[in-house]
């Protein structure tokens, strides 16, 4: 992925400041209930989704142990529609293809439709080194570029911010880019989106090139499919001569029917829609409608790799639909930012440290930044067991173990910085197979009790530092049992209980 | 029909009234139970934590200790959802790791009889009025393994609505988790703990003096954090209000 996340603290530090951020925990507390109790209902509206949810985890599955062959019926079916497929192995790749592709049409600036894969990749910044300046047309995405922000949502890339900031953005750096926000723009949404519109249309209707990501690509017909709420994309997709479209390889679906299913799913758990405003399809070129030229960048970038880990490759059925990040009480708090990657709550969790790897601080803490609430498997659309993943990824942090990186098998050795932990795990894996052992610590436990702090040393001080400890007790549960045997006051011998090595019978 | 007490490492050692009341509860609704004292640990903060391969042990020496009972009962809905749904996973793993059928074998008989307290209540004694009397406001807090790893649903509150004297309280944000979360409490500890006060401002705004929940371990983050708070209410396992009674009645 790319590399502007580099350096960044783990997940724990980088939360701490939003968790801290009134304004900003205001913000992302109010967009993310609003979105949630809407999404409920929409949902709540399908008498089928049980089995909507099931047929799309389908789909994506055979579609992802039959890759290799998709894609290339993709390949095949874009090239027969007249577009020109490319493909890249990572962001490297895929930034110096479009680069090269916008060069030769000799212009120095495009229009973007909003698009996880190009943010994955860092395009927009690769561009700009060869300086072509790119231009982003999703409301959102207008603003976190124009306030030199990053996104922090992946379908509300600006949800961090609020209306008046957002003025304020608008007032100081529309003019730089184009045409300036009007002098007295206010707060009011129709406020706001008129002037971005003013300054949209400008560069929708003088842009020769045109940028997008997709949601799907159909391999039986080549088709690649966009869904938005705008309008902006329509524009950006049927106004310039040149389209280039950067798609992750796992966006493929078989065929043309299987949209039926997403189609219906994305929307109500993304914008909790019934049906998108604007769903956007284009099969290569067509003469005297729509862009000229047609380019597909396939890009991979640590995808392969993860599809060949057996828990973790469900992440891959992810259509990006945000329904998680919406639910989950980690992202409420710690904002988007914390995740260090362009894909921010569960789902990036998951994601980002299988696109990228374990080996920095960050995407080592990410599986970690989680309560295993659940709330995120339960909404997502397309079933991925984020809980399951996100152990799974503990473990191979704290364990190590085989992995594929770029395409090769290797042997991951446990992460540094673990090793108290170990010790504890290991020393209470000891206690807890000797039931002797652990008696005699609740004993010592319960007879030092009164010595015992309320607050706790070493890695436990976070713990204590925001909540009391209990009191320990005078006698654990086991030794009352065993003085009085349930109030049975019958002690015998008992098959089940002599089990173990405790001696205590 | 031969049943057990699970009562995990957690309320052995930290919590024995629990415990206890789950005995006097049983014990009340005509159940023999018995506590094998070679129980130790379910695995569960092991195996969040990513230690599966220690985890293994553990669980092994569960299935050991409980598999002869019909029924393995536990006061926690993390424990259970450990046992039903961690176990078959870990199992799952071995086999995909080339290790064969042999630790699905050993744990297979545990999994469907490990039953979380108020799921055994209604699901298998098929009783919702236990005859409990308990005369204070309460709020109810759905832990999340229990409301989403084990579907508990709405048993828990049909039990608390069947108690003499309790007046149950409606906790707005219910099904948000209160940010304990194991080993998540001290590795995020401040998102944990922004996370726990919200639920427990929420809890306080029900006027209620006690939060109840089944699970005594986000029971300790929240109480931990209500003294922090400095709120009134004290936080109380449901265990211990279906085990009260007009003759013993619990505080
Ligand atoms: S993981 Fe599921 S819920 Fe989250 S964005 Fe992807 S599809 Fe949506």
């Amino acid at each position: 992925m790319s590399g502007t996340y580099l350096g960044m603290p783990a997940f724990p530090e980088a939360a701490r400041d939003a968790v801290h951020d009134r304004t900003l925990r205001g913000n992302l507390r109010h967009a993310t209930h609003t979105i949630r109790a809407k999404r409920a209902k929409a949902v709540a509206e399908v008498s089928d989704w049980a089995e909507l949810r099931e047929a799309g985890r389908r789909i994506k599955d055979h579609t992802l142990l039959h890759l290799d062959r998709y894609l290339e019926q993709l390949e095949e079916s874009v090239t027969a529609a007249g577009g020109t497929v490319h493909w890249a192995a990572d962001a490297d790749e895929a930034n110096r293809i479009v680069t090269r592709l916008v060069e030769e049409t000799g212009e120095s600036e495009v229009v973007k439709v909003k698009s996880m894969a190009t943010q994955e990749i860092g395009l927009n910044e690769a561009l700009l080194e060869a300086g072509i300046r790119a231009y982003e047309t999703d409301l959102a995405e207008l603003i976190v570029q124009l306030g030199k922000d990053r996104p922090s949502h992946i379908l509300v890339p600006a949800i961090h911010r609020n209306r008046g900031e957002i003025r304020d953005i608008f007032r100081a750096e529309m003019g730089a880019w184009g045409r300036p926000a009007p002098a007295d723009l206010t707060d009011t949404p129709a406020e706001l989106a008129e002037a971005a519109r003013l300054h949209l249309r400008e560069k929708f209707l003088r842009a020769k090139v045109g940028i997008s990501g997709a949601n799907f690509m159909v391999a039986e017909t080549g088709t690649l499919v966009v869904v938005e709420s705008e309008g902006n994309g329509r524009m950006c997709l049927t106004l310039p001569e040149t389209l280039i479209s950067v798609v992750g390889i796992e966006k493929t679906v078989p065929t043309w029917r299987d949209l039926e299913v997403f189609l219906q799913t994305l929307p109500r758990s993304s914008t909790a829609e019934r049906m998108n405003p604007y769903t956007s399809m284009w099969t290569g070129t067509t003469d005297e409608d729509g862009p000229r030229a047609f380019h597909l960048v396939l890009l991979d970038n640590g995808r392969t790799d993860t599809l060949a880990d057996e828990v973790g490759r469900q992440a891959l059925r992810c259509i990006r639909c945000s329904a998680c990040l919406n639910v989950c009480p980690v992202y409420e708090r710690a904002g988007g930012h914390a995740y260090g990657s362009v894909y921010p709550g569960p789902i990036g969790a998951i994601l980002s440290p299988q696109l990228r790897g374990t080996a920095s601080e960050i995407d080592a803490s990410l599986p970690y930044a989680s309560s295993l609430c659940g709330a995120c498997y339960e909404v997502c659309p397309v079933a991925i067991d984020i809980p399951e993943v996100l152990v799974h990824l503990r473990e191979r942090v704290v364990e190590g173990g085989p992995v594929v990186r770029n395409g090769n098998k290797v042997v991951l050795k446990p992460a540094r910085g673990h090793a108290a932990e170990r010790a504890a795990m290991r020393a209470a894996g000891w206690a807890f197979t000797r039931p002797g052992v652990l008696r005699a610590g609740q004993r010592l436990a319960s007879r030092t009790r009164r010595l015992h702090p309320r607050t706790l040393p070493g890695p436990g001080r976070a713990w204590s530092a925001s909540r009391d400890l209990p009191a320990v007790p005078a006698e654990p549960f086991r030794d009352w049992w065993l003085r009085t045997r349930g109030g049975k006051n019958t002690p015998g011998p008992d098959a089940a209980g002599s089990t173990g090595e405790d001696g205590l019978k | 029909m031969r049943v057990a007490l699970f009562l995990t490492c957690v309320n052995d050692t930290l919590y024995p009234d629990t415990g206890r009341a789950v005995v006097r509860l049983l014990t009340r609704l005509g159940v023999d139970v018995d506590f094998p004292m070679a129980q130790t640990c379910c695995g569960q903060a092991h195996y969040n934590t990513g230690y599966r391969h220690r985890t293994e042990p553990l669980a092994r020496r569960f299935s050991d200790v409980f598999g002869a009972y019909d029924a393995i009962v536990t006061p926690s809905g993390s424990c259970a959802a450990m046992v039903r749904e961690g176990y078959p996973r870990m199992g799952e793993r071995a086999r995909a790791e080339g290790r064969g059928d042999a630790l699905s074998a050993v744990l297979a008989p545990v999994v469907p009889r490990t039953y979380e307290l108020t799921e055994f209540l209604v699901d298998v004694l098929g009783v919702t009025d236990v005859g409990a009397y308990y005369p204070h406001r309460v709020t109810y807090h759905p832990t999340c393994h229990g409301l989403r790893a084990l579907g508990l649903g709405d048993r828990p509150r049909r039990l608390l609505d069947a108690v003499k004297g309790l007046e149950l309280a409606e906790l707005p944000g219910a099904e948000e988790c209160c940010g304990f979360g194991g080993t998540f409490a001290v590795k995020n500890p401040d998102v944990s703990a922004a996370m726990g006060a919200d639920k427990v401002r929420n809890a306080e705004s029900t006027g209620a003096e006690v939060l109840c929940a089944a699970d005594n371990s986000c029971l300790t983050h929240l109480g931990g954090t209500m003294t922090r708070l400095r709120t009134g209410m004290r936080p109380v396992h449901i265990a211990e209000i279906l085990a009260s009674t007009e003759e013993e009645p619990a505080l």
